[in-house]
């Protein structure tokens, strides 16, 4: 008998435990791609059954009920419909409920109970239940439901065999027998019954919620709150910096010993001069950042992991109201000091079309982590590694700086624009926060490889590429004997010319170099400079292997380094940006705006530190 | 009194809600998440900042951040303190 392979679809709402469990249920077999059309994200994974059968295991966006008020909860509505393009329509629905918060999650269950589909529960996060006192009978809930209910404890692995086994049989039983509805109820009436199930399914009840309110207690507190967000904050930039170094160093050797391994097996050719120069040196300079970005995303991952983002969101919704933003866009744009494309893409939960757009305007000024190989190598080359105090070094305190200097543009920017182009109903805030929890080694693992494999692949392919091209550029045409090379290629030709308009601002040739495939990416800036200096080094062959950091020292001067670095606060330069600002906007518009007003405002800001360094005496 | 002015830590129950103050969208949000007439809350945290906004509001098992503006526009009665 052949059929299509049977899909089953994970249903619930936010913070039921929807990805945990379906982490575990699918291990690391997922694929991460976009429902056509929209952009939201769709995760499905591959999940066996007790039979050995494979089934396509989806996992739908969190919700609060089928009246969708968001794009992300009008996917989930649709693909329970069947609606949905690019979705077969599910033969199983896993509903998915936090034990601890059986009474909330009960109401949305009914709406899709409602429907009459084949369906299975997960009574999940049992033992976070019994944590906070709470004895469940699952057997109760059954009957009032009237579909199979299987408590689960998704991160160890308790409940899933059971649960598997309990889709194969809702799928076989549909096969055979409709399955009855529920009757449709108004919400009023489903909540008064969600009560009375929750209530039935309850055997005993002690003390609530001590552990999650005796943290809140502390991390919410009206004065203690804010700064230990913000103590938090800057140890993790602390720790950016600092813990990265011996990984990256360790890259770094790696990669010189490459070069000089190619240097000295391949004989003097230009296509040795491509690999080692413009592969090798290319490449390697972007791959040295890899520890950093690990690091940032584990912090990041972890705060969404325990909890702790969604206070962050609370204890910043004030400030972010002076704005005429709310506490919501405080998670876009902290995922956007990671990768603006996740941040901008995040902002789907935010429901104010209006909120969401200056989110989305501003989002590209966040320091993301493409920055930070701009950032590192010019601060290393420049600024003196003192201590400025305890345990604060000067390198790191302009580190700090120039991520203050984005997120002080776009608070200025978000509160003009809120007044102007995106002037609009004041937005509110409306949000649950969480449950406390210790994230698992598993998920964390998961996530951050997820990320390091996409940084990873562009280094291979995006940055590869355009380092080539670069690398061609600046070769040819071949420099008459005694001419300089990079002033006679294509690259240097097209830099002098754009030098016309940024030398007021500071920019010598090979800055106006640097920026223009950097358009494609940032970290590219460095990529550049690097295979620049090595074309016009090996020119020179007493200068060949000098360090990066030590050429720019050889060649700019504080304030240019200093102009480089404000440019790059502000620029918009990263085409996947601009590409996902068009997809999430529909269409050109805004992207245009934003990347006219981020150049104007990277000009200014470049040219007016500059010129203020000039001034101080720094030149 | 409204729910903005509950004092922290005092179980209520929301009496009436004048939906016509919000924004359909947000009312709509508000219900999703049980905040509706005859539910049980407790004011569990305010902001520190000008206008003490948001509010952390206890619903059940859960807790809601909301803003004062739709705070101000439930009203409230505190209910005796469940025996345990």
């Amino acid at each position: 008998m052949s059929r299509m392979p049977t899909v089953a679809a994970l249903v619930g709402n936010p913070n039921a435990g929807k990805s945990a469990l379906f982490n575990a249920l699918t291990g690391a077999r997922q694929k991460i791609a976009n429902y056509p059309g929209v952009t939201v994200e769709r995760k499905a994974g591959r999940l066996l059954l007790p039979s050995g059968e494979p089934v396509e295991l989806v996992d739908l966006p969190g919700s609060y009920g089928l009246d969708s008020t968001s794009p992300d909860e009008e996917v989930t509505r649709k693909v329970i419909m069947g609606e949905q393009a690019g979705q077969a329509k599910p033969d199983v629905i896993v509903l998915v409920l936090d034990s601890s918060n059986l009474e909330q999650h009960l109401v949305f269950a009914q709406e899709v109970l409602e429907l009459g589909r084949p369906t299975v529960v997960a009574l999940n996060m049992v033992d976070l239940a019994e944590r906070d006192g709470l004895v469940l009978d699952p057997a109760a809930l059954q009957t009032a439901l009237g579909v199979p209910v299987i408590p689960t404890v998704a991160v160890r692995r308790r409940g899933l065999t059971e649960l598997a086994a309990a889709i194969a049989e809702a799928r076989d039983r549909s096969e055979s027998a409709q399955p009855v509805s529920r009757p449709h109820v108004t919400l009023p009436e489903r909540r008064m019954l969600a009560h009375q199930m929750a209530s039935g399914a309850i055997l005993s009840e002690t003390a609530k919620h001590r552990i999650h309110a005796r943290m809140d207690k502390v991390l919410l507190h009206p004065w203690a709150g804010p700064p230990i967000l913000f103590a938090f904050l800057f140890i993790v930039f602390q720790a950016v910096f600092s813990w990265a170094t011996p990984f990256a160093d360790a890259i770094d050797g790696g990669v010189s010993a490459l070069g000089d391994l190619a240097k000295a097996t391949i004989p003097p050719s230009l296509l040795r001069d491509l690999l080692t120069d413009g592969v090798i040196a290319g490449v390697g300079s972007v791959l040295v950042f890899l520890p950093q970005i690990i690091i940032l995303f584990f912090f990041i991952l972890t705060m969404e992991a325990t909890g702790y983002m969604a206070r962050a969101a609370f204890l910043m919704d004030r400030m972010m109201a002076g704005v005429g933003l709310s506490g919501r866009s405080f998670i876009p744009l902290l995922s956007s000091f990671a990768c603006a494309i996740p941040g901008i893409m995040a902002t789907r939960s935010i429901t104010d079309p209006k909120d969401r757009l200056t989110t989305i305007l501003i989002a590209p000024m966040m320091t993301c982590s493409a920055r930070l190989p701009v950032y590192a190598v010019i601060i290393a080359a420049f600024i003196p590694n003192n201590r400025v105090g305890p345990g604060i070094g000067l390198q790191g305190l302009v580190l700090f700086c120039l991520y203050v200097a984005g997120i002080v543009g776009a608070m200025l920017v978000a509160l003009v624009l809120r007044r102007s182009v995106t002037k609009g109903a004041a937005s509110g805030f409306i949000m649950e926060l969480p449950k406390y929890q210790l994230p698992t080694v598993k998920d964390l693992a998961l996530g951050l490889w997820q990320r390091a494999w996409i940084f990873l692949r562009r280094a291979g392919t995006m940055i590869f590429t355009v380092t080539i091209a670069l690398w061609i550029l600046l070769n040819f045409p071949r420099a008459e004997p005694g001419q300089d090379q990079i002033n006679a290629s294509v690259a240097g030709t097209l830099a002098n010319g754009l030098s016309v308009v940024l030398e007021p601002i500071g920019f010598n040739r090979d800055m106006s170099l640097a920026i223009i495939p950097a358009m494609a990416a940032r970290e590219v800036a460095v990529s550049s400079l690097a295979t620049t200096y090595a074309v016009s080094a090996s020119d020179d062959e007493d200068q060949a292997a000098v360090a990066l950091g030590d050429q720019l020292k050889s060649r700019w001067t504080l304030p240019m380094a200093l102009a480089f670095l404000a440019w790059f606060v502000f620029a918009p330069q990263c085409l996947s940006t601009i590409a996902v600002a068009r997809r999430e906007t529909n269409g050109w518009k805004w992207p245009s705006f934003m990347l006219a007003y981020l150049f104007a405002l990277a000009y200014a800001a470049a040219g007016i530190t500059y010129w203020t360094a000039i001034a101080a005496g720094l030149g | 009194m409204t729910l903005d002015q509950l004092p922290i830590g005092t179980p209520a129950r929301i009496a009436s809600v004048d939906w016509s103050a919000l924004v359909a969208e947000e009312a709509q949000r508000l219900r999703a998440l049980g905040l509706d007439e005859g539910a049980r809350v407790t004011l569990a945290y305010r902001g520190v900042f000008a206008g003490r906004d948001p509010l952390a509001v206890e619903i059940g098992r859960m807790t809601v951040a909301i803003r004062r503006v739709h705070a101000m526009a439930m009203t409230v009665e505190p209910v005796a303190q469940a025996v345990a």
